[in-house]
């Protein structure tokens, strides 16, 4: 074995434990900041498997994707909404992990049984591994111009569908607020004051004195 | 020209010691990565003790004057005092976060550095698709702004990070979009292909006057990648104390300050390779050569030609380095409204015309503009 299938191979273990690791920890772990920063790290992982299998672009572009746009845009999320509240325990709860499991389980040995009875056509050459992106771009331009377009249109509908829902600048039935909370609030939506819930007065920091500088 | 090629130099010099083929690359392997280490980090300190001492003349002081000659050593007591600081985490903080976070940020643009090139074969790597692995690279950094902006446990962080994620999304675009278009130009991703293309007809083959439009673009929107001053929002004293860096101290504050100067000069340094030749002369080398009759492949034009390069490289990038400080000495800073409209409301069509522009240019006058 010479130096460059040695690295091979240790790197697949690496990137394959680290993988697993990761998404099993984005499944099981309660807190969901963990999980989404979990998240990136196995895109990361397959970004390094995309590597070793010689598919440079993809994994550039899965890194770009995934990681830097994706993954940003689910822990922007959940930052924005910054709920850190405890999940009350649910009554008989474990039946519904046992069905995830159980379903998860089968899938997974779905899977395994596919892989393993199909017959794969493997060809001897190696890819196309300079060359990969005219060879993607020839795709996309003549036998998948098709799906390409379609996916672009899908995107586009997405991006009309989520500016018509930020865009939304009048309320349905929206109560009328008293005068005086009027005049001192911005004009946004009514809403509950980050992190404060109603009761715990001590934590809402509009009202806090010791937080105005006067 | 094929220019100096040191890796096999070195590995057969090594061979003929008796060492074996594989482990003498193995040698050569972490010296180039070693040496780029050291040369981004002596990178960062120039470049500190650049902007102490231009700060300075802008605001008619002296600047750093006693600590070395010049106060040369100044940047090198910075970085003392940050290293001897006691590392504190503050106590609701989230300890493991709040670690990892300045580590996300720092790693990727130092990995970014792969791809630079000083001479034809003075590069760590020449990846096929080194520019894509510069941008997708440099899109990882807001994971870590946002991770240690959340481990912090304080607004100013928290808002701080949500900026800094929010201003890279969206500077990103048309960063990519500025590239794309030198990239049609010179049909390759790589960064040497794309300085080769330059060369040939010393400053007047620069992509800079093919490019004009992208060029300003592609600075505009690296500064605001890099957090200076126009678009320093996320770290904006006056409205967040100090944004996602308020609770760091010490190594990990240092972390942050490092990453943040080798961005800079790494931004600089991809502008000088994509819009202002890279390692090309002004006036070019060969044509000078066969000008006085000098072969091209003797070995002492080969050496002077690979100094010149690093040289011109770096003049180029801290000419650079030089305005981004000048800028900060001169520009308001712009508010969270204003930097967001400018990115979608104005760079990203500009940056989509371009495109389409360089595109048309390309099939009508394929000679100028690389066929």
């Amino acid at each position: 074995m010479n130096l460059a299938d040695g690295v091979q191979l240790v790197s697949l273990a690496l990137l394959s434990a680290m993988m697993l690791g990761a998404a099993l920890g984005v499944v099981l772990l309660t807190n969901v900041v963990y999980s989404a920063f979990l998240l990136g790290g196995t895109f990361i992982s397959v970004a390094g498997l995309y590597l070793l299998l010689n598919a440079d672009f993809v994994a550039f572009a899965q890194v770009l994707i995934y990681v830097g746009a994706v993954n940003v845009l689910i822990i922007f999320a959940i930052m924005l909404v910054n709920k850190r509240q405890d999940f009350a325990p649910v009554a008989k709860g474990w039946i519904r992990k046992a069905a995830t499991a159980v379903v998860c389980l089968g899938l997974f040995a779905l899977l395994t049984t596919m892989v393993l009875v199909t017959p794969w056509a493997l060809s001897p050459e190696m890819g196309a591994a300079a060359g990969a992106i005219v060879t993607i771009g020839q795709h996309f331009f003549t036998d998948y111009l098709l799906p390409f377009e379609l996916a672009s249109i899908l995107l586009l509908m997405a991006l009309v569908g989520a500016i018509i829902l930020a865009r939304r600048e009048f309320l349905l039935e929206e109560p009328e607020l008293a005068t005086e909370q009027r005049v001192l609030t911005l004009p946004e939506r009514p809403r509950e004051l980050a992190g404060a819930a109603p009761g715990a007065s001590d934590r809402t920091t509009t009202t806090n004195p010791s937080d105005q500088n006067n | 020209m094929e220019g100096i090629d040191l890796q096999q130099t070195f590995i057969r010099s090594l061979t003929e010691l008796g060492v074996p083929g594989g482990a003498a690359k193995a040698i050569w392997m972490p010296l180039p990565m070693l040496l780029m280490i050291i040369g981004a980090t002596v990178g960062v300190l120039v470049t500190v003790w650049l902007e102490r001492k231009i700060s300075a003349s802008a605001q008619q002081r002296i600047g750093p004057e006693f600590i070395g000659p010049l106060g040369v050593l100044a940047p090198v007591a910075d970085g003392l005092k940050l290293i001897f600081k006691e590392d504190t985490v503050p106590a609701k903080a989230d300890p493991l976060l709040f670690t990892l976070g300045p580590v996300i940020v720092v790693i990727p643009v130092f990995l970014s550095y792969l791809i630079v090139p000083f001479g034809q074969n003075l590069v760590i790597t020449d990846v096929s698709m080194g520019v894509f692995l510069w941008i997708a690279l440099s899109s990882v950094v807001p994971i870590g702004l946002l991770m240690s902006g959340y481990a912090s446990n304080n607004k100013y962080s928290l808002l701080g990070g949500l900026r800094a994620a929010a201003q890279s999304i969206s500077y990103e675009i048309p960063l990519a979009l500025a590239v794309v278009a030198v990239v049609m130009m010179s049909n390759s991703l790589s960064t040497v292909d794309i300085v080769n293309q330059q060369s040939g007809y010393g400053i007047l083959g620069w992509n800079i006057w093919r490019q004009p439009v992208g060029f300003l673009i592609f600075w505009i929107a690296a500064l605001a990648e890099c957090e200076r001053i126009p678009f320093d929002l996320p770290e904006a004293e006056e409205e967040l104390v100090a944004g996602y860096q308020t609770e760091y101290s010490g190594m990990k504050f240092a972390l942050f300050y490092l990453g943040s100067y080798v961005n800079l000069v790494l931004s600089a340094l991809l502008v000088a390779i994509l819009y202002l030749g890279g390692w090309e002369s002004p006036v070019s080398l060969t044509w000078l050569a066969s000008l006085v009759g000098v072969s091209e492949t003797s070995a002492w034009l080969e050496i002077v030609d690979a100094a010149l390069g690093i040289t011109m490289t770096l003049l180029k990038a801290y000419f650079l380095v030089f305005i981004a400080v000048l800028l900060r000495w001169t520009v308001p800073r712009v508010r969270i409204d204003q930097l967001l409209d400018l990115g979608w409301k104005f760079l990203l069509p500009v940056s989509l015309v371009n495109l389409l522009l360089t595109a048309a240019l390309k099939i009508a006058f394929p000679v100028a503009f690389g066929g």
